[in-house]
């Protein structure tokens, strides 16, 4: 436990509410969701039937790129802005609830993985990010696993370089990106390294996949040569672990801004909408579930704060936390998507209602670096003692 | 690095107060006490915890914030800090919980100055125990279709009627009332008052029994009981508006002037102990992955609860200031009924044990925990009515009545 007494009001200060309120002003006005719903969803046979390339908005990206919101996980000496957590989760639930499609959640967790590597190496990475490079994680294997241990590349000496081959799946956001941050099992060791999108023997194979707001590939490495210099640690087991934290406070924060946005646009056609001579929200079995959506969502959000500012502090209490925060956004997400959709009635379950869009990008979320049931089984192992195997 | 955000002086009362407890811990009680306050049942109980409460006021950990002219200490963010030394010191609660958390509360913003010299000092030191009067048995969660009537005769008012799920009115020398002073009005023709109990000629206290078969709160019966127009609490006719002041400090939403204590351990570490100690389908309940999958969500929940407390005072982070706070009453009591409830299933077979059964894990505390948690799931509100408020205060939704 860290011995600092940890902030009351979690560290989140003026620059952090700023550079939220700008956000979303930002977003509200670059991408409402009349918009997005052209950007993301204009034909639902091109993206699910012919699996066309997911839409995103570039330009959008290189205002985000101006604003510094890929430099703000990256440290001060890397060329980024070292901003707090508590602050960068403030944002991306902005972006949850704007349904962002664009490459800073991931460029924000290869952040977050560079910086606890070994400086020298990554920071020219970091510092690459911070210019608005967007980087993928590339540290998932095909069976979906999240122990940092597991990978589905090899990595084999050739001189100085090494050559790596294999598979990384589930990297989001994969289309979007110019490098990967993969690790790499070589014997008993286990490798990080960045590879850029166009290295030779790298294939990006896009995955068929429901949410619309982003995409997500399979990389395949044919024997792809890496510099010896683009080896950021020879731990990568470690480094993900101390980094892990602030991905699920990543994910979380997304799931914590997109159920808010599925509670007040239910609320707003429940205030609306009149059946029975009555606004649907007059009947308690409707009323009484949106209560519950905003107690679950609530939790999470308090618990992301937490875990955030754990972060920030740097005590050892940041693992438990973000594993709460992460469980409770994801049942949060489940729960309410369920109701959105469940309580629009008729019209939630159609293509041209944009519940569809939030319902997916949250289901996406909740799965990803592990449900609710993953987390508490970490969790318990912390609280209760491991099982005896 | 990180400088603590509690003053100098705070920091000194911190440390006063955790010597203090630790140093005046009080033997153990002569007979075994409730799980809470409100199930206070015999006079042994009520002794000991009456003793207890003075002891803590004498030492300057109840009514620390409030006016010195209140009998109070005068101070500024004490309380809290009091509370939560109490609590990890585990020491008995204090028994007054309706006198510190409604009446004084209430009396401190709606009593004229007599009122709060004569009634904030006692109610503080314990010497004289509060009851509330609002629920009757047509009068639960319609709480403004009250029928006790008080009516006008000179100086005083005579009061008629029947009070029921009263906590510690078989101790109480006062109680918080609301009655019906107007037919014309439903919320308009209600006024509070400050109404003797004890000893009072035409007020009859009547034990009820919980589903649990323990007593500990009460029915009381008013027949032709005068009141003097002095212990009326502010104007004839604001009798619902001052009760909304008591209920806002009832359900948790607002500070209150002391509390804290009887619960040494976490609530989750009690489930975590209980599962060691269980056995489930042939391992230990700690072993199970269900129920630790049950357990750890309590964790969750418990910390939850925590960080909203947090959360709610930072306004960057509540887009409604009242969203949280209105949540806690909700949230909390259904903590401790699941709590309680999960408690009883890792218990397993051995959940049937009444507390007399040796046998019983726990001396029987998770049963009637459990059964007990409907008392906090239904009073101050039912849970039902809170999310109606919850959803046309907070969401904005149409009434539902």
């Amino acid at each position: 436990m860290s011995t600092a007494t940890p902030p009351k009001d979690f560290g989140f200060g003026l620059d952090e509410e700023m550079l939220r309120d700008l956000a979303r002003k930002f977003l509200d006005e670059k991408l409402p969701v009349e918009r997005l719903r052209t950007l993301v969803a204009g034909d639902h046979q091109a993206v699910y039937e012919q699996g066309q390339r997911p839409a995103w908005d570039e330009g959008l990206w290189k205002e985000m790129v101006e604003l510094g919101w890929p430099g703000l996980a990256v440290p001060e000496q890397a060329g980024g802005v070292g901003f707090k957590t508590v602050g960068i989760a403030a944002l991306v639930e902005e972006a949850g609830r704007h349904a962002l499609p664009s490459p800073l959640l991931a460029s924000l967790c290869a952040s977050f993985v560079l910086r606890e590597a070994d400086a020298a190496a990554a920071n020219p990475w970091l510092a690459r990010i911070a210019l608005g490079g967007a980087t993928s994680l590339a540290i998932t294997n095909a069976q979906g696993s999240w122990e940092p241990d597991d990978s589905g590349v090899s990595a084999r000496e050739d001189g100085d370089a090494l050559r790596l081959s294999g598979a990384a799946h589930f990297v989001q956001d994969a289309l979007k990106a110019g490098a990967f941050v993969v690790s790499a099992r070589r014997g008993g060791d286990l490798l990080l390294c960045v590879v850029p999108a166009e290295a030779e023997g790298l294939r990006v194979e896009q995955d068929h996949i429901h949410d619309l707001t982003r995409d997500q590939a399979t990389l395949h490495f044919n024997d792809v040569a890496v510099p010896a210099l683009h080896v950021v640690s020879r731990d990568a087991a470690d480094v993900l672990r101390r980094a892990w934290p602030a991905l699920l406070v990543t994910v979380a924060a997304d799931l914590c801004g997109s159920s808010e946005w599925q509670l007040q646009t239910t609320v707003e056609y429940a205030r609306n909408r009149v059946q029975f001579d009555h606004p649907l929200g007059f009947f308690q079995a409707v009323k009484h579930p949106l209560v519950d959506a905003m107690l679950a969502i609530d939790r999470a959000r308090s618990l992301l704060y937490h875990a955030a500012c754990c972060i920030d502090q740097g005590g050892d209490d940041a693992e438990s936390a973000a594993r709460m925060a992460k469980s409770a956004a994801s049942d949060a997400g489940a729960f309410t998507s369920s109701r959105s959709v469940q309580l629009h009635g008729g019209i939630g379950f159609t293509w041209e209602c944009d519940v569809h869009l939030y319902f997916k990008r949250s289901l996406h979320n909740q799965a990803l670096y592990g449900d609710g049931i993953h987390q508490r089984r970490k969790l318990a192992d912390a609280l209760i003692g491991e099982l005896e195997r | 690095m990180k400088k603590s955000s509690l003053s100098s002086e705070q920091l000194e009362f911190q440390q006063y107060a955790r010597r203090w407890l630790a140093e005046s811990k009080p033997p153990p009680p002569p007979v075994r006490l409730p799980q809470n306050p409100i199930e206070v049942m015999s006079e042994e109980q009520r002794d000991y915890l009456q003793d207890w409460q003075h002891k803590c006021y004498e030492a300057g950990l109840v009514g620390a914030d409030l006016p010195e002219a209140y009998g109070g200490g005068g101070h500024e963010g004490f309380q809290r800090l009091a509370n939560q030394e109490m609590n990890a010191a585990g020491t008995p609660f204090l028994i007054n919980v309706i006198g510190l958390n409604m009446a004084v509360p209430t009396i401190l913003v709606h009593g004229s100055e007599e009122q709060k010299r004569r009634f904030v000092p006692p109610a503080l030191s314990g010497e004289e125990i509060w009851c509330q009067g609002f629920s009757e048995p047509g009068a639960g969660s319609d709480m403004a279709n009250q029928q006790t009537t008080a009516v006008r005769k000179g100086e005083s008012w005579v009061v008629n009627g029947h009070k029921v799920w009263t906590s510690l009115g078989h101790f109480a020398k006062w109680m918080i009332l609301i009655a019906r002073t107007s037919r014309d009005h439903k919320y308009d023709g209600l006024t509070y008052f400050l109404c003797p109990i004890e000893g009072a000629t035409g007020v009859t206290v009547r034990p009820l029994i919980k589903l649990t078969g323990e007593s500990g709160f009460n029915e009381v019966l008013f027949e032709d009981v005068e009141v003097p127009d002095s212990m009326r609490l502010d104007e004839v006719g604001k009798g619902w508006t001052v009760a909304m002041t008591t209920l806002t400090y009832e359900r948790g939403a607002a500070e209150s002037a002391g509390g804290g204590g009887g619960n040494a351990i976490h609530p989750v570490q009690q489930l975590i102990q209980l599962s060691r100690e269980s056995t489930r389908d042939g391992v230990r309940a700690a072993d199970d992955p269900l129920t630790r999958d049950a357990i750890v969500q309590q964790a969750i929940w418990a910390e939850a609860i925590v960080q909203n407390a947090r959360r709610s005072r930072v306004p960057a982070l509540c887009e409604q200031p009242m969203r949280i706070p209105l949540q806690m009453k909700v949230t909390v009591t259904e903590f401790t009924q699941s709590n309680s409830r999960l408690g009883v299933d890792i218990a397993g077979a051995r959940s049937t044990l009444y507390k007399l059964d040796e046998s019983a894990p726990d001396a029987g505390h998770w049963p009637l925990s459990y059964m007990n948690s409907y008392g906090m799931t239904i009073a101050a509100g039912t849970n039902e009515v809170q999310r109606n408020i919850l959803g046309e205060r907070v969401l904005g939704l149409a009434k539902s009545k």
